[in-house]
């Protein structure tokens, strides 16, 4: 995997982390505006992040478009890369 | 339902393969304090929760102990990569080897495979809650005899953020649980 590649799918992982964090805070803290507000922008920019990489590199979730042939079993796999 | 994220939650590295840590980390995969277990605990339990707060948070931990496992997982083949059968026999793994080759498997350190009698599903919200809450505090520990153990700075690096998670869910399953008495006592008073 390149670097620019590589570079993208951190910044994903990192702003899908902070989505999650938000998100479970507020299971317990439904009332709680401000978390709300961060948790919708947080959601916007990972969704915003996911396409781009989507768009440049093929699927990373369940209903993504895919260029022909199907890029979904396209290597590598999590697990096999080396994210250094 | 689930769909699959074709990504790890972190950045799963390991500086180089290790076979001793690669066999006492997978208790992590399918030890009794392991993610597998925690995972099927929260998911298991959720179904008899008696607040939408408590029902939404076990399925959302329960669904995030799936990715630790996948981490889990990673580490643990990217340990074992490469590794000749004779590092296996010398690391003790040969036993491992002759039922798995180099495959993963959910067992302990010690071999043990995974029991569903590791978790517990009571049908009471209090005491699954406190459950959960211990079982967060033994997942805290287990990371924290792992990078013990390990002298891997990119290891310990994702090790480190594991436990870290262990101690926000173990925050998290304590204010449902004082959500879940709130709950419980208010139906008592009227
Ligand atoms: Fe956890």
């Amino acid at each position: 995997m390149d670097r620019e590649q590589l570079a993208l799918l951190k910044e994903l992982m990192a702003l899908e982390f902070t989505a999650l964090e938000l998100h479970l805070y507020l299971d317990t803290h439904p009332n709680d505006q401000r978390a709300l507000m961060e948790n919708n922008s947080a959601c916007q920019a990972a969704q915003a992040a996911r396409e781009r990489y989507e768009s440049c590199y093929g699927p990373l979730t369940f209903c993504a478009q895919s260029g022909f042939p199907w890029q979904w079993i396209s290597d590598p796999w999590p697990w096999e890369i080396c994210y250094e | 339902m689930w769909f699959y994220e074709k990504k790890l939650q972190y950045p799963a590295k390991v500086g180089r393969a290790n076979l001793q840590m690669a066999k006492f980390l997978i208790t992590q995969y399918g030890g009794p304090d392991g993610e597998l277990a925690a995972s099927m605990r929260y998911l298991t339990q959720r179904y008899t929760m008696p607040v939408p707060q408590a029902k939404g948070l076990l399925t959302d931990i329960g669904t995030e102990e799936l990715a630790h496992l996948e981490i889990i997982a990673t580490l643990v083949y990217k340990l074992m990569d490469g590794a000749s059968v004779d590092e296996i026999k010398r690391a003790g793994l040969g036993a491992y080897y002759a039922d798995h080759d180099k495959a993963l498997y959910l067992v302990n350190g010690e071999g043990v495979p995974w029991t569903a009698a590791y978790i517990q599903s009571k049908g009471d919200p209090i005491a699954d809650l406190h459950e959960d809450m211990a079982a967060e505090e033994k997942a805290r520990a287990t990371y924290e005899w792992l990078i013990n153990l390990s002298d891997d700075p990119d290891l310990n690096d994702t090790l480190r953020f594991l436990r870290q998670r262990e101690v926000v869910h173990f925050q998290r399953f304590g204010e449902a649980l004082q959500i879940v008495q709130n709950y419980l006592d208010c139906k008592k008073v009227y």
